[in-house]
Parts: structure tokens; sequence; C-alpha cells
């Protein structure tokens, strides 16, 4: 039951990006680290401070950090290029298809600051298309951890995951709930919270709290929840998606990004080639952000676990 | 090899690069022309790069940004050995492995390039990853006149002398056409020395077609310890053909049988 999944603590999926990112080279002297002049934003600080000459300051030249990053895979070097999420795709993406991509480059884009939760700075920081720009790049691996225990173990588990990955996270602090030695997580494979029968609900990153606490409100309302991390948008998990809905027959995605080119749409299209089933879909409508603190902005474009529950409860009642 | 080897080497070049252009009927004829000299110099004089040692981590690197005149780069490598030059009879061609623009499915290739301006990105990693490793390798990598306004070039400039790459050379093919036009007129980009030299390059000129020339100016490689090197090749898009010759229709251009036959007979006509 999701009711007993336990909070360890609140904390910022970015500052396990920052953990995570020191233990990875630790453990392997070819893990380099790149930023475009945000090294605190994305925790840096311990890894620059221990391994100097594998830290390369680019500027606010993202496009070249990209670049750079590409040039710098020769003779085995696994390069993490870290900034803001927005910055870190739509401001590169030819970078990103040719240099990295198209190369079959082991370059791991590393991206804070994500969708609307980064609040304040309003609509030109808060991107909500950048899983669908990486999603749709041949050979790019898409990863959206839920919490700060997560984001930790993606960072240290892509450096011995050979081709290139876009890791997505955030910047508020955040329920932390998965497990602490990241043995929860598995690149690809879809990390299942509760089961039941009336409902799937399908979430990534902060919005998979979002989707517990919903979830919460439809167990006391009596229904059965079957709740699964999509950790991995790309390679996607679909056996654990078809799966999930031959049993409970309907289905709710809900991630912090525009519902066109998400992980809704993923779900959407692997049902509708297996088990064809009601899918709601939860996320931004087309629409960019605003200036304003994260809960704020998650209420007003509908993102809260009230719209989750309001879904969850549509999808079941299209149920033939 | 002498500098008249060189020179009969680049007269056979120009004679192949028209010879897969015209089986193709497509290519980038006049900037594969123009840059011919300078990749017979690097491949032939400069570069610690044979089908030997292409897997070894400590030979040079060569990035084609102007990824375009891949025909140049593929007649190039054809004749170091690393294919056997009948593949080329593919080109463009579909399944083939030799693509109209440089991929590592061709051995010899060292990154996949097309796309302008992500070269010296990439020559700017590969420099920074010696540096790194304690390696003596060195990178080069050539840069087309009309990819120069991109931005990217900008950033890597300034990224390549703020670590002080004198490993890294990038090499400018200036023949001063692009696809719509001089430079000068689609977006000029002088004084490109002065430029160069302000964001910290240490920046020579040489005619791009003088085999000597190329030699003594690679040979001063680099020129100022601490600083990355910048070449400046004067250049003439589709040189070696008259008709070619300062003609931007010959960008894309492929030659008809009887303007293909005079080419040779004007090449074969050259005394060195
Ligand atoms: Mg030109």
């Amino acid at each position: 039951m999701l009711k007993d999944i336990q909070v360890l603590n609140e904390k910022e999926t970015r500052g396990g990006f920052g953990e995570g990112i020191y233990a990875a080279g630790k453990a392997n002297e070819n893990v380099v680290v790149l930023t475009a002049d945000l090294a605190g934003s994305l925790k840096l600080g311990p890894f620059i401070k221990d391994f100097p000459n594998r830290f390369v300051q680019c500027g606010i030249a993202e496009a070249n950090m990209i670049g750079i990053a590409a040039g710098l895979t020769i003779g085995g070097k696994i390069p993490y290029t870290t900034t803001f999420a927005n910055f870190s795709t739509g401001r590169v993406y030819d970078q990103i298809r040719q240099s990295v991509a198209y190369s079959g480059k082991n370059v791991k884009i590393c991206a804070s600051h994500a969708g609307l939760t980064l609040g304040e700075d309003g609509a030109t920081h808060q991107i909500l298309e950048d899983i669908g720009l990486m999603k749709m790049l041949p050979g790019m691996t898409v990863i959206v951890p839920c919490d700060f225990n997560q984001t930790k173990a993606a960072t240290i588990a892509i450096a011995d995951y050979n081709g290139p990955v876009y890791l997505r996270f955030g910047r508020p602090k955040w329920p932390n709930f998965t497990k602490e030695d990241g043995s929860d997580f598995v690149i690809g494979k879809a990390q299942q919270l509760s089961e039941g029968t009336d409902i799937s609900i399908f979430a990534c990153g902060h919005m998979v709290w979002k989707a517990i606490e919903a979830g919460r409100i439809l167990e006391e309302k009596g229904l059965s929840v079957e709740l699964i991390n999509i950790h991995t948008i790309k390679p996607l998990d679909e056996a654990a998606i078809i799966a999930s809905v031959k049993k409970t027959g309907c289905a709710v995605t809900c991630e912090e990004h525009n519902i066109l080119g998400g992980l809704g749409e993923s779900v959407s299209r692997v049902l509708s080639s297996n088990c064809p089933a009601p899918v709601e879909l939860v996320g931004t409508k087309d629409t960019f952000g605003e200036s304003g603190k994260p809960e704020e902005l998650l209420k007003k474009y509908g993102l809260e676990a009230v719209d989750i529950v309001s879904a969850a409860e549509k999808a079941i009642s299209r149920k033939k | 090899m002498t500098a008249k080897e060189l020179k009969n080497r680049s007269v056979n070049y120009r004679k192949k690069i028209l010879q897969y252009i015209v089986g193709a009927n497509a290519g980038h004829t006049g900037g594969s022309l123009s840059c011919i000299d300078i990749l017979n110099v690097l491949y032939n004089h400069v570069l610690n790069v044979s089908p030997a040692n292409f897997s070894s981590p400590d030979r040079d690197r060569y990035i084609q940004s102007k990824g375009h005149t891949v025909e140049a780069l593929y007649v190039v490598l054809s004749d170091k050995g690393f294919f056997p030059e009948q593949d080329l009879e593919t080109l463009c061609r579909y399944q083939s492995n030799y693509i109209g623009h440089p991929t590592k499915k061709v051995n010899g290739v060292e990154q996949n390039t097309g796309a302008l301006g992500h070269g010296l990105p990439m020559a700017v990693g590969n420099a920074l990853a010696a540096k790194m490793d304690d390696r003596d390798f060195r990178v080069f990598t050539l840069l087309g006149d009309g990819e120069l306004p991109e931005g990217s070039n900008w950033e890597a400039f300034l990224t390549g002398s703020h670590y002080k790459l004198d490993n890294l050379c990038a090499i400018l093919d200036y023949n001063k056409l692009q696809i719509s036009g001089t430079t000068a007129e689609v977006c000029n980009t002088e004084p490109i020395d002065a430029k160069l030299e302000s964001f910290g390059w240490s920046v020579k000129h040489v005619d791009g077609h003088d085999i000597e020339a190329l030699i003594s100016t690679f040979d001063a490689l680099p020129f100022e310890a601490g600083k990355p090197s910048f070449i400046i090749a004067h250049t003439v898009k589709g040189k070696g053909v008259s008709y070619m010759e300062h003609h931007v229709k010959w960008h894309h251009g492929v030659p008809n049988e009887q303007q293909y036959q005079q080419a040779l007979e004007e090449l074969d006509s050259v005394t060195i």
C-alpha cells in the first residue's frame, strides 16, 4: 500500500547528482565533468575539490561544452556535461544530435532545474519539452529519477552504461523515499511502488511523489492502485506497462513536462499497439511556464495530487 | 615524401576527386579542389596517422569540420591504404558506407561531421584529452570559410586559448566563396587574423596551394608555446580546373562528360 511508503527526508534531486558524481568520479578515473558556469547549482564542489584535473569549466558556451564533451570521449573518458535542462537540450540540440547521438559518443548530459519546479525564474528557464527532444534522438537513453537517492544511484549507474544518456532532475527540496543504497534502481527497469487492480499510474521525476499522494487518496476511497515509477523513459520498460494495464484496464501518466512528446505519449503508444485501454495524461498542456513557487505553479498547471485523482477516476469511468 | 612527389599526388588526387564525383553524379567539387593540397600535405607530411596506427591512442587526430568536401578526404584516405579505392565507386549510393559527409563507418575517418561549426569544439575536446592524459599527439581541424560565422566556433576559439592548447591547429580553407556568394557579401568575417589574435590564437597566412609553403608552415607548429595555432590558407574554389576556378556554381556542381574530359586534359598538362 502507498500509505506504507516512508519519507526519509526532503532533499534536492540535484544534490543527489552532486553526491553521485563524486562517487562516480572516485570509483572511475575516466569520469570527467564539464560545466557552463553552473558548478554551484549542480553541486559539483566536492568533485572539483578532489578531482580538479578532471573538471572542465567551459564558461557560458553550452554548444561548445557539448562538442568538447564529444571530443573528450577519446581514450575512454566518460564526460558528464552539467547545466540547467533548458540549456542542456533546447539550446544545443544540433550539437547533441550530430556530435553526440549520431556519432554514438559516450557523453552523459546531466540537466538540473527541469520543469515548472525551477520556480521564480520563469518560462525562459522552465523547459517542458526536453524529454521529447531527447527521446526522439536515435540511441539516446533518457532517465528521469524521482528523488535524491534515485538521482544519486542513476548518476553512478550511467558511468558503467555505454552510450549517450540524458539525465533529468530538478531544483527544489522534494520527498526522498527510495533506498539510500540505490539498490532499487536499474536502468530500463520500471520500479513498482504498489500493486493494484483498478488503475495503473505511471509517473516520472518529481511527479512520482505527487502520484504517491494521489494514490493514497484513491486507496482511502477504496480503490486498488498500481503505481509504477517509469524513471527510464527510453529504453521504455514496455513489458511492465503492458502487464500492469492488462490487469487494471486503464492508466494515468504523470510528468512535469508537456503532454505532447513526453512520458504519456510513450505509454500511450505502447498501449495502443499492445492492449488498448483508456489513458489520461497529467502534464502541462502545450504551454510555457511562468514565475511562482513550485507548489503554486504545479497547482495552476494541473500537476497536483488532486489532478491525478481526477484523471484516475476519469480513466476508471471510461473502462467498458 | 619530397615536394615534387606531393605535387604529383595533388594532380592525381584532383583527377580522382572528379572521377568519383562524376561517377556519383553528386558531391562538393569546388571545395574539394580548394582543400586537397592542404589534405595532401597533412596526410603525407604532417599527421602521424596510418592504417597501422589508427587504433593507437597516440595517433594524431584530424577532424574535417567542413564535412561536405568529403570527396577530398575519401580520396586521400584510400591513397593512404585505409580502404580499397574501388570502394569509392559506391560514393553517395544507396547502402554505401561512403556517405556524402564524413562518417566513422569509413576506416580512417575520425569523427562524423557535416553540420557546420561542430569540428572545432570536438577538436578542442580531443586536445584537452591529450593534455589531461599527458599524451603528445596533436589535433588538426579544417574549417570552411562559410562556417566561420557559426557561434560554436567562436566559443571554441575562446576555450582553445583559455586552456593554452598548443597541441591544436585549426586550418581555414579560405577560398572566399560559399554556397550563396562571396564570404564578404554573405557575412564578412574580416579581419580574420586580427580577430583570431585577439582571441589568443597564433595566426599565420599561407598560400593553400603552395606545397613548399604549406610544408614550412606546418613544420613551424606550434607557432607559439601555450597558444593554439590558426592557419589561414588562401585557396581557390575549383583550383586546377580553369572553368571552375572562382565560380560559386561549382560549390555543388558536377561536370558533364565534355567538361570532365577537359578537366582531365588540363590537369594532365600541368608541369611539375
Ligand atoms: Mg568557402
